[in-house]
């Protein structure tokens, strides 16, 4: 009898906090920080609509210097932090995020890259959630009319048409990472982590409600980051910009605590030794991904260089990254084949190489 | 009070055994991908994922990272995981997690690495196959399993076919038992590479272009390989033409070299029937490409070569090593290249290289025979040998102990 009045009374109690909750209009923290992830998306209330493009108060829109190449898909990011525990400067990593923190994407498509804003179909959403164990990874695919998205531990493959830059129809079976493969990049020392939120790639104008400003300096202002980093400038010269392409396109693996680390090839920008970022390094377990060549980059010679190579490929066994995209991307290629032309046999490119 | 009691006793009993074990039981069929996967996520320690008999279709790699998951089918012919319409992923199966078992199933034609485990500390490799069909080809993946930056690695009863690079591939690693193994129509039948404390062993290794290789490379973040038996092995008749894309290290492997030993130090082989083998039935030689690593050695040291039957050899030398028996040299059972200088981030290096062969036999009607190259440093092309076909003086080589691995 008194166990039946003890549920009834809790049953009272959740039922008339439901309403409250519902009227708040911040993000879902018991349920983001629960070691079960909810099954949709929108429990977490992380936005006003339905579609997950209008923020809620507490989840700002971020976005990067160089971002990562997936398919040309467009990206949509947000970052959430517990009120009153900003994000702390980690000299040039990833900021130390509170537990509580949330780092959000969306990739979507729109029906042509030429009109970014028009007809725009989200194909997924992944969270990474700062919970007490570490850092958790869950992505969440959005049903075909776009109203909801749905827990997806085991990946997808999702067909996807858009028109590309220059008007041609393009159709790709657009893969989502399963669980696993999201640590694939999102490691060090085998433990999920963070790729984007570093000063290096925040460093730039973002337009928010109010008007343009410093995305790093807004950060600091509304208390996501505890302090402001010394202003990087951006990557102007050709090497500076290849570096930070490798850098973020493929340094979340090839550095010293990476998924890649036995290559022994560390292409983040930060490394030095030339020998270490891939000049004149032969291949190691590449296999016949090396594509007959026999040096990570050759220098003046990008057709025989095994990076471009593999860059340029699209075959599972042979594409670098391994992950996370069906099609080269033309512009990167392009960019990495000028940088490793205008390479003399030290490494080095001059400044003021186009 | 009995009752309380024995509540009590069951109680003790819940928290002392651990959490029930569970069986995932996956089929073939179009949900197969989704359902494996899921399964490979969802597993919690101790868990058993089982595949039934069948041919599974996948188009994507698979991957496990929970720690003490076995993954386990019906056995070698049984139960197939067929990677022909691969789309993506770079292996078939990757493991990033220790103590897990995999055993009794097949990979077969995945468009990169086999199986390959990364960072996992006392994997278990029991009873499983991975082939590539048809004739063997340089489109086919690298490795067939590849265990890499790992301790306690236990590869038993595996036959690996078609593999590009090497059938069986231990890299960066400490602690290796490969035994009772198959691997044939392969570049190297089985590769250690840069590592610590291998027993390679009871294996079947022929019809690849090289056998059982034991390389050290520079520039990688373990090097310096030591400590490596390679016994009772049957190494025959590795002629299959080197398929190897170039560019990789296995593509300058000469067709037809039985046991080759490059770079590492203090290497025993013994006790191994090793013949038919066109160029060489052991060869022992330095890393003959530039080197920018100051911290490497290029160098074989301390190398025994004991007990071995020795068949027929040389008679069909492959590569560089062709112009010696056209220009009247016959190559050996045991080849060195007679190097004991290498040049490494610009400074010349120098060290005596103690190599030692001891009552080994032939079952031919010739004894056994050994030659050095006499190059004068790693890099020396094959023209500049001067040859030298005088036994080396027996040495006294301290072997290595036994491996042991706690999962055996």
């Amino acid at each position: 009898m008194r166990g039946i009045f003890l549920a009834g009374a809790l049953a009272l109690l959740v039922g008339a906090a439901a309403p409250v909750r519902a009227a708040a209009d911040g993000p879902n923290m018991a349920a983001l920080l629960a070691e079960r992830p909810s099954p949709t998306l929108s429990a977490y209330r992380l936005f006003r609509d339905a579609g997950a493009r209008i923020p809620n108060p507490g989840v700002t829109p971020y976005d990067l210097v160089t971002p990562l190449f997936s398919d040309y898909a467009l990206k949509q990011r947000f970052v959430v932090a517990p009120p009153g525990a900003p994000a702390r400067l980690n000299g040039d990593d990833v900021f130390a995020f509170p537990v509580g923190a949330v780092l959000v994407k969306t990739f979507a498509y729109p029906a042509d890259l030429r009109a970014p804003d028009v007809e725009v179909r989200p194909i997924e959403t992944r969270l990474l959630v700062r919970q007490r164990a570490g850092w958790a990874a869950m992505t969440y695919v959005w049903d075909a009319d776009g109203r909801e998205a749905r827990l997806q531990v085991a990946g997808a493959t999702v067909p996807v048409q858009f028109r590309d830059a220059e008007g041609a129809l393009r159709e790709i079976a657009y893969a989502v990472p399963n669980k696993n493969q999201c640590k694939g990049c999102h490691a060090s020392d085998n433990a999920v982590t963070p790729i984007g939120p570093a000063p290096r790639h925040l460093d730039r104008e973002m337009v928010y409600a109010d008007g343009r400003r410093s995305q790093l300096a807004h950060w600091v202002a509304t208390g996501l980051l505890d302090a402001a980093p010394p202003s990087v400038s951006a990557p102007s010269t050709l090497d500076a910009r290849a570096r930070a392409y490798l850098d973020v396109n493929c340094a979340h693996c090839h550095n010293p605590q990476g998924p890649a680390a036995n290559s022994g090839l560390d292409l983040r920008a930060a490394q030095t030794d030339p020998a270490l970022w891939g000049v004149r390094k032969r291949p190691v377990a590449a296999g016949r991904a090396a594509g007959g060549f026999l040096f990570a980059i050759d220098p003046g010679r990008p057709d025989s260089s095994i990076l471009l190579h593999r860059m340029r490929s699209t075959d599972p066994g042979v594409m670098m990254p391994e992950l996370g995209r069906t099609l080269a991307h033309r512009e990167g290629v392009d960019l990495i084949a000028r940088w490793i032309a205008a390479m003399d046999a030290d490494g080095a490119v001059p400044d003021n190489t186009p | 009070m009995l009752r309380i009691l024995t509540m009590g006793v069951c109680l003790a009993m819940l928290a002392a055994a651990p959490a029930h074990a569970k069986t995932f039981r996956i089929r073939p069929g179009p949900d197969a991908q989704t359902q494996l996967q899921t399964a490979l996520i969802e597993a919690r320690p101790g868990d058993t994922v089982s595949l039934a008999e069948g041919r599974f279709e996948l188009t994507s790699g698979l991957s496990l990272d929970v720690d003490r998951v076995t993954v386990r089918g019906e056995g070698q012919d049984e139960s197939i995981l067929s990677f022909t319409n691969q789309t993506s992923g770079a292996e078939g199966l990757l493991v990033t997690s220790d103590d897990v078992t995999l055993r009794d199933f097949a990979v077969e034609n995945s468009k990169g690495d086999g199986i390959k485990s990364r960072g996992a500390d006392r994997i278990r490799y029991l009873n499983l196959q991975v082939s590539w069909a048809g004739p063997p080809k340089s489109t086919n993946g690298a490795y067939g399993v590849y265990p890499v930056s790992s301790q306690d690695v236990l590869i038993d009863r595996v036959t690996v076919r078609g593999a590009s690079d090497a059938g069986i591939y231990v890299g960066q690693s400490r602690n290796i038992i490969v035994r009772r193994s198959v691997a044939e129509f392969n570049v190297a039948g089985i590769e250690i590479e840069n590592s610590f404390n291998a027993d390679v062993h009871d294996n079947a290794v022929t019809r690849n272009t090289g056998g059982i290789l034991v390389f050290d490379l520079p520039g990688l973040p373990q090097q310096g390989g030591h400590s490596i038996r390679v016994f009772k092995n049957l190494v025959e008749r590795n002629d299959t033409p080197n398929f190897a894309p170039p560019g990789n290290i296995v593509a300058s492997v000469p067709t037809g070299t039985g046991v080759l030993i490059m770079a590492n130090r203090n290497v025993h082989v013994f006790d191994n029937a090793i013949g038919e083998n066109g160029t060489a039935n052991v060869i022992v030689s330095a890393y003959r490409n530039d080197i920018g690593d100051a911290g490497y050695n290029a160098l074989p040291r301390d190398i025994m070569i004991r007990n071995n039957v020795f068949g027929r050899t040389g008679f069909a030398p492959a590569g560089d090593l062709a112009a010696l028996k056209s220009a009247g040299v016959p190559l050996p059972d045991v080849l060195w290249d007679g190097v004991t200088t290498y040049v490494a981030g610009g400074a010349p290096r120098n060290e005596p290289v103690r190599i030692s062969l001891k009552d080994n036999r032939t079952n031919r009607n010739t004894p056994v025979s050994f030659l050095s190259l006499g190059l004068p440093v790693a890099t020396s092309p094959v023209t500049d040998a001067a040859p030298d076909a005088s036994m080396p003086g027996v040495l006294l080589i301290a072997e290595p102990p036994p491996v042991r691995l706690p999962q055996d």
